[in-house]
């Protein structure tokens, strides 16, 4: 760490940790009903988790990213955060916000819009909110030194993030037009600019850990940027093959789709090449594994497990159906989960100035979450093709159907019981970091 | 050797092109085509009153429609044409949570009024061209026989 105002990046960090934490509980929830033990059903019923569980993952990943953003802009652009006083005031709104929406889903309180829940009133505190963050960054990237690419990947990343929550906002009275701009935010968000923001953070990382001359990292951040957009855009056409719009979205949508891994593997290609090219000498091994790891599962999560359905006659079939709960899982834990967690684990020893990077403790986080969410991906997926064939089909009553794949969802539970416990480990060895302080700075 | 100038080149001119041709595209979807596709002169104040009640309520949290929402109860865009009034009335207006099979729906015990409106709103989405979604099962075996 060489700035003062980096620290501020651990509160974020931290207000992640714990909602992370809170979405594993309500995931359990959901688990345990879809098991048939729906126990919470007069307190917490299903829509009610749901929500929860979709909206705290937003939010803890929203904060991850500011995090990284203010722990790395300061750095890349040679400047102090212009005001810190400023960026605690947004961060303690944020959890506000966050606390309020969340308590708000128990008592129907909320817009039913799937990943846009927040009621409209809310939706205005995000955007001062935004806005506020924005403003601290890019007056920090103006008045510093140096305008790298890495920061301004990741800054456009969240820039383009904020305008596109937008659309989400105006009401439409035809549910095809409402659902086609709700789209413009959840997939032109992660499947658009919140690449944008991995790859401006994973950047960074590898020109950290690797050791790698920039130029080249950089060089090949365009390029994948590149790819994300032209695959990513057009790919928003798979959200529009069945929903009332018309036929073209099939052809464009199954085209563009198909490149969209594409963008993903060069994501795996470049941190492996970046990798095997640089020195291997970076001490924190922990940050390595995941930031290798976000770049080879996010591949297979977001890359090939997404192919998997996009095909527009498979997903005439697996639209609407649990198959799309294991893409989404894998795809969101590999792409934004893993690069929140990869730039945890490579700050806090230059926040905290202890390094406790080589603890087994570690490791166990890393691969026990890793196994449990592939663990948990594989339920999803036999109980979704399970329940495509029994009730797309086979024309089996939906009812009939959830009862014969109850039984995927015991072991969905056992290995969200083994996420669960390494994601414990990891948040054990965040407390045990401590606090982020001054004497870890390093004057260069 | 690709230079880093040429794959901010790349970068810029592929983001741009895209999305050029995304809006467009955009533009003719929903100035012709969503129009025709879901019959929009059959959107009736009923039938927005009914879409208010089903945001209100979070319905998509359980099920979905168009395809879209959360996996855990039936998929209703075509539910009235499967169920019917009576049937989706009913289980609207329940004061007890409606569990056909077990899993239980919340007991949101709609008025009348209400109930009339969400049913208009699903009716309408029912007419909806979705291109061939939902796909027809190729064995029809139980469905629409009520145990």
């Amino acid at each position: 760490m060489r700035y003062k105002s980096q620290k501020v990046a651990y509160w974020f960090f931290a207000l992640s940790m714990l909602l992370l934490s809170l979405q594993i509980i309500y995931g359990f929830i959901m688990g345990f009903a879809h098991m048939g033990y729906d126990v919470l059903h007069t307190y917490i019923p299903f829509n009610t988790a749901r929500a929860v569980h979709t909206n705290l993952l937003v939010v803890w990943l929203l904060s991850g990213f500011m995090g990284a953003a203010y722990y790395i802009i300061p750095e890349e652009a040679e400047h102090e955060l212009v005001n810190i006083k400023l960026a605690y005031i947004q961060l303690i709104s944020l959890a506000l916000v966050g606390v309020v929406a969340i308590v708000g889903y128990h008592f129907n309180y909320w817009e039913g819009r799937k990943f846009l829940e927040i009621p409209r009133p809310l939706d205005w505190l995000v955007v001062v909110n935004v806005l506020t963050f924005l403003g601290l960054l890019l007056t920090t990237l103006f008045k510093g030194k140096k305008k790298t690419t890495t920061s301004m990947v990741l800054t456009m990343g969240l820039v383009f993030a904020a305008l596109l929550y937008l659309p989400g906002m105006i009401w439409f009275d035809n549910q095809t037009m409402d659902s086609f701009f709700r789209w413009w935010v959840v997939h032109l968000w992660v499947e658009g600019v919140w690449e944008l923001i991995m790859g401006g953070i994973l950047a960074y990382l590898l020109i950290k850990i690797t050791g790698v001359d920039r130029e080249v990292i950089e060089k090949w951040l365009y390029v994948i940027v590149g790819l994300t957009f032209i695959s990513g855009i057009l790919g928003t056409g798979h959200h529009y093959y069945y929903i009332g719009t018309p036929k073209y979205w099939l052809i464009i949508g199954g085209i563009f789709s198909a490149l969209e891994p594409l963008a993903f593997l060069g994501m795996a290609l470049f941190a492996l090449a970046m990798y095997r090219k640089g020195e291997k000498n970076h001490p924190n091994k922990l940050a390595l594994s995941w930031t290798l790891g976000t770049a080879i599962v996010s591949f297979v999560g977001a890359g090939l497990l997404g192919l998997a359905h996009t095909v527009p006659q498979v997903n005439l079939y697996t639209h609407g159906t649990l198959v799309t709960a294991m893409h989404g899982h894998l795809a969101f834990w590999g792409a934004y989960g893993m690069i929140v967690l990869a730039i945890i684990s490579y700050t806090m020893p230059n926040m905290t100035g202890r390094n406790l990077f080589n603890s087994v403790n570690g490791s166990m986080a890393f691969w026990l979450s890793n196994i449990g969410m592939l663990g948990m991906t594989v339920a999803f997926g036999v109980a979704g093709v399970a329940q495509v064939y029994m009730e797309r089909i086979m024309g089996v009553d939906f009812g009939e159907v959830q009862k014969e794949i109850q039984v995927h969802f015991g072991i969905l539970l056992i290995c969200a019981t083994m996420f669960t416990v390494g994601i414990s480990l990891f948040i054990y060895e965040f407390i045990r970091y401590g606090r982020p302080n001054d004497e870890a700075i390093i004057i260069q | 050797m690709l230079s880093k100038s040429q794959a901010r080149t790349f970068f810029l001119g592929g983001t741009v092109l895209s999305f050029a041709v995304f809006i467009g595209l955009s533009w003719n979807t929903l100035s012709k085509e969503v129009p025709k596709n879901t019959h929009e002169e059959n959107l009736s104040p009923q039938v927005i009153s009914g879409k208010h009640l089903w945001e209100k309520n979070n319905c998509m949290g359980c099920h979905t429609i168009l395809g879209e929402g959360a996996y855990y109860a039936p998929e209703l865009t075509k539910v009235y044409e499967r169920r019917g009034e009576g049937y989706i009335k009913a289980a609207l207006m329940s004061k007890t949570p409606w569990s056909p099979r077990g899993r239980k729906m919340v007991a949101y015990g709609f008025t009348e009024q209400e109930a009339n409106d969400l049913t208009a709103f699903l009716k309408w989405i029912g007419e909806t061209d979705l291109n061939g979604f939902p796909a027809k099962p190729k064995y029809q075996t139980t469905i629409n026989q009520s145990k």
